[in-house]
């Protein structure tokens, strides 16, 4: 993996300062802005190129990443979620005429950083296959019924203690052609803002107990033990009595390190 | 129930950290995407192609609008490591007002102006042929931790089915001020800067807005430049 380079934020052509200031600008823009930057990516986060799993041969860089110091652009990032994301959604069995088929379950979880903050106010998207396994989606062609009373898409906000919970139902796992007899194990799919640029994440839940996790390619592009990270767990407390199952899932994000860097 | 450690998630003190990327896959479209949301300007549905069926939830967010700032175009393809057009990618940016201030209460110059209607973030998803398109204004330069104003460029984020995790990149634009002193364009090779600058394309006078070409190259010859920060 690689590391922050330590000389690299303080290092700069000699010349660049005083070109810069003397842009069309001005001097109030080149305030120097204090930045407090995130962590590097840790050991668990998958390669660009995992061979097994087939998509990402072509669409995975071979130069090497360039390692570059965070700047405003950087730690800042979109909040305006309501005017952007639309309406929240979180409930996903009510959003037609009936209730769609399959298990109906409650997700639940939090979202912290990597100093166990709670990341309050940002916007998790979800989306996945309904219980046949099966999406809304022109190029889904498994032949799975299509549940009219379910799309499958749902939208949150966490709230002042990083709290989420959405309803949906449990996804079937499907076939797919990244070798002979491959099969996704159930999984839903999460989107998560974050308070920066940098902190973006999007990464899928899966379920405890499917057997489909060791077999499978996108899973297995994280080694364990991370890989059990994104591994919901089933949580009787959360789940509520004669209605749903509750599964636990915390999502954890880059968190900033200790020292800001101010010039 | 098996091994202990494999039975640990998040909750557990001993495996927490960062929750590890995965794969949009092949059917983002679903919720990630929205007709408009290539448009930071406002009045086209730029953003979405229609992979949805009809009757089915769609988003709709409010529009988008900016008034002021140069208005811009960047038109472009992501292409694989056989220079193949990649359907199922989508492009994230996020960039400066005109002014130069992020909207965002993480960017601390409140003497800066904001505008209403203008969010700085935009997403597109790649067309069939690899083609995507973003509206814009030409964002404000904005300071580097030293007070250096940096050129102007938006931050983006390539994700995609085959995209294991998202690549950052970053759009420059040819020609403009501040381009050769940036301090990040400074830490890329030379031989590759190239990459990360979007060219004018040639167009006749008149009010369209100016028009950029910026390609993503995945992999392999003119590969793109990718960040890690």
């Amino acid at each position: 993996m690689e590391q922050r380079g330590g000389g690299q934020e303080t290092e700069r052509p000699s010349a660049g300062r005083g070109a810069a200031r003397s842009g069309a600008q001005g001097a109030a823009a080149a305030r120097p802005v204090r930045i407090t930057p995130y962590r590097p990516e840790d050991p668990g986060q998958p390669n660009s190129l995992c061979p097994d799993y087939v998509g990402s041969r072509l669409r995975s860089p071979r130069e090497p990443l360039v390692r570059v110091p965070e700047t405003l652009t950087e730690v800042t990032g979109p909040d305006e979620f309501e005017r952007l994301l639309g309406p929240a959604l979180a409930d996903l069995t009510t959003q037609h005429a009936g209730a769609p088929l399959g298990q109906r379950i409650i997700i639940s979880g939090r979202v912290l950083d990597e100093n166990r903050r709670p990341v309050a106010r940002t916007a998790i998207e979800i989306w996945q296959a309904n219980a046949a396994g099966r999406y809304v989606h022109q190029q889904d062609e498994w032949d799975a019924p299509l549940d009219p009373n379910f799309t499958g898409v749902g939208r949150v906000i966490t709230d002042e203690a990083g709290r989420y919970r959405f309803v949906t139902v449990r996804p079937g796992a499907y076939p797919w052609s990244n070798h002979y007899n491959a099969w996704r194990p159930a999984h839903i799919h999460l989107s998560l803002l974050g308070p920066a640029f940098a902190t973006r994440l999007v990464t899928q839940m899966y379920f405890p107990d499917d057997p489909l996790i060791d077999i499978d390619a996108v899973a297995n592009a994280v080694a364990l033990p991370y890989r059990q990270r994104m591994v919901a767990h089933f949580d009787i407390h959360s789940t509520q009595c004669a209605w749903a199952l509750g599964y636990v899932f915390d999502i954890v994000l880059r968190g900033r390190e200790a020292t800001p860097m101010q010039a | 129930m098996g091994d202990p450690s494999r039975m640990a998630d998040n909750q557990s003190p001993e495996l927490f950290g960062q929750t590890p990327w995965q794969t949009v896959g092949p059917y983002f479209h679903l919720r990630l995407p929205w007709r408009g949301g290539a448009d930071l300007i406002g009045g086209s549905q730029a953003g979405a192609p229609e992979l949805m069926p009809p009757g089915q939830l769609q988003r709709e967010p409010a529009a988008s609008s900016a008034t002021s700032g140069r208005r811009i175009e960047i038109v472009g393809r992501v292409l694989d490591g056989q220079a193949a057009p990649v359907p199922d990618a989508l492009l994230e940016i996020w960039q400066a007002n005109a002014a130069g201030r992020y909207v965002c209460a993480a960017d601390p110059r409140g003497e800066l102006p904001l505008e209403a209607g203008f969010s700085g973030f935009g997403r597109a998803a790649s067309a069939p042929d690899g083609s995507f398109r973003f509206l814009t204004i030409m964002p404000g330069r904005v300071p580097d931790p030293h007070g250096a104003l940096q050129g102007p460029h938006l931050a983006v984020g390539v994700l995609g089915r085959g995209l294991l995790k998202r690549l950052v990149t970053r759009i420059y634009f040819e020609g403009e001020a501040g381009n050769d002193t940036d301090p990040i364009l400074a830490l890329v090779p030379p031989r590759r800067r190239g990459t990360l600058i979007a060219r004018r394309i040639a167009q006749a006078p008149g009010g369209a807005p100016a028009s950029y070409r910026f390609d993503v190259r995945l992999q392999g010859e003119g590969e793109t430049v990718f960040f890690a920060y």
